[in-house]
């Protein structure tokens, strides 16, 4: 199971998500492989769940996993359920 | 034996290991945790180096050609390239003063008002490194620099959240969340002009705009289009034969593409490696830092703004674009160094300028503003330059408005102290 989180650089914002994912992963006890990286490089990466805030989702669209796109950076609980609702429709939880 | 200490502690790369290490130890982190993530810390340092080697070769040919044809330096500036630059030589003071910074940020959040704990990683790297170079080419050395370069980082990491937060509080909707990134005065500058301006302008997010430009968030993409165009207009304008010599015979406009792609490669590798050095020490950062300060706000890293007004960002960024080209023709006209508008601070500081100006001045807001944020970004390192030393002759340096400013004030203080 992997999460794999894309921002333009895949420095600041992508690396913030991915601390929260890890966060939220570890209190619904799953277990995945959680990581952070621009958007050239998430295209060539194969992952079961992409990340993304609105501005850039689109372009994670087809790459094989399901998509997560995010309205806000900063609403944990958005990302919360969002991450939910993948897990459960990839049968972790 | 502490020759031989001494010796190691000097190779910045296994300095930022040990940093790591500590982060990870202090966490509490399983060792192999801490193995892992040390000795990825060191192979993040010389993978950036690495890419330092490829993108400096790149941009090396492009200052050739510029000279050539214009008798003036040409500069792009790039963060990523210069700083990957200047680890070479001031690795270790900047790897001291980021680790002892980011500590005097925690201090000043625990004590003062200025509550605020910076977590773009990237950024702190960068300053830490620019705080280096400017104190050195000042005279400072030993545990003076350390101490001196660290109350500064730790200040500049604390104060700079503390400006952006009005207009970040009107974006956001939110006081819970500060915004971290050393590009703060342009985007402030943004603000004020929209505010000056945008009487009755309605919010760009009301307007139909075309998504056409999305592919410019790819930023290993848009740099290697961008240098594209700079490499093959400075090829045709330096002449083929020149270039041809330049490039041992290949033909003048591919060298200049190649050239410009393989300079997009330089700087992604040293992406990646900056990823890679930052990886154990942010999180360690946050952790100690939630624990010192619980009530500190996090501030971070521009984008976090984008998703509240994708429209702001595209005019940000096209007319940031359009005031670095206006600043470069000026330049051109006083015959100063010229400052090429580098699409990586363009878009990024470009569109947040946009986002800033939008939040006090609707469309005119994000217009202008963003147009003033690219004159400025443009005409600051022309003065930040002569404070770097060595440095300042590189075909790049950095960027974001906030560099230009801390430097510019620390390099002009320190000269009246030392000399």
């Amino acid at each position: 199971m992997k999460i794999l989180v894309a921002c333009g650089s895949g420095l600041g914002s992508s690396f913030m998500i991915e601390m929260n994912i890890r966060k939220i992963i570890k209190e619904l006890g799953v277990e995945a492989e959680v990581s952070h990286t621009d958007l050239s490089t998430a295209k060539s990466e194969k992952a079961d769940i992409y990340v993304g805030t609105r501005d850039i989702a689109d372009q994670l669209i087809g790459l094989g996993g399901e998509v997560i796109s995010l309205k806000s950076m900063i609403d944990f609980d958005e990302l919360k359920d969002k991450l939910k609702s993948g897990l459960g429709k990839k049968g972790l939880i | 034996m502490l020759d031989l200490i001494l010796d190691i502690l000097s190779v910045p790369a296994i300095l930022v290991g040990l940093i790591a290490l500590i982060g990870l130890v202090v966490q509490k982190k399983p060792s192999s945790d801490v193995f892992k993530g040390t000795i990825k810390t060191i192979l993040g340092f010389l993978v950036l180096s690495g890419g330092a080697a490829i993108a400096v070769d790149a941009l090396g040919h492009f200052g050739v050609m510029f000279q050539e044809a214009f008798n003036v330096q040409g500069v792009v500036p790039h963060n990523e390239a210069v700083v990957a630059m200047a680890l070479e030589k001031f690795g270790t003071s900047t790897a001291l003063i980021m680790a002892f910074g980011m500590l005097a940020n925690i201090l000043i959040a625990r004590f003062t008002k200025l509550k605020y704990i910076f977590l773009t990683g990237h950024h702190t790297l960068y300053m830490a490194c620019m705080i280096a170079v400017i104190l050195v080419v000042g005279g400072l050395e030993g545990t003076v620099l350390i101490i001196v370069g660290s109350i500064l980082l730790g200040l500049v990491m604390a104060l700079f959240p503390a400006i952006a937060h009005p207009t970040m509080k009107k974006i956001t909707g939110t006081d819970d969340v500060a915004f971290g990134h050393f590009g703060t005065v342009g985007y402030v500058l943004s603000a004020w002009v929209g505010k000056l301006v945008g009487k009755n302008s309605k919010s760009t997010e009301e307007m139909k705009f075309p998504k056409g430009l999305g592919f410019l968030r790819d930023s290993s993409v848009a740099v290697a289009i961008v240098m594209g165009l700079f490499y093959i207009v400075v090829a045709i304008a330096s002449g083929k034969t020149f270039v041809e010599e330049l490039s041992d015979g290949q033909n003048f406009i591919i060298f200049a593409i190649i050239q410009a792609i393989t300079f997009a490669g330089g700087v992604y590798i040293i992406l990646a490696g900056v990823r890679l050095i930052l990886a154990e020490i942010i999180p360690a950062f946050k952790g100690i830092s939630e624990k010192i300060v619980p009530d500190a706000k996090p501030a971070l890293d521009c984008p976090v703004v984008f998703p509240y007004a994708p429209n702001a960002v595209l005019i940000g960024f096209l007319s940031s674009f359009l005031g670095g080209i206006v600043g470069m023709l000026v330049l051109i006209g006083m015959k100063a160094t010229i400052i090429l508008p580098g699409v990586v601070p363009h878009f990024f500081c470009g569109a947040t300028a946009g986002v800033f100006g939008n939040a006090t001045g609707g469309k005119r807001g994000a217009f202008l503003g963003a147009f003033a944020h690219g004159l400025l970004i443009t005409f600051l390192p022309v003065l930040l330059m002569p404070v770097l030393g060595d440095l300042g002759f590189a075909n790049t340096t950095f960027s974001d408005a906030d560099f230009g400013v801390v430097g510019i004030i620390l390099g002009n203080i320190i000269k009246i102290f030392v000399h």
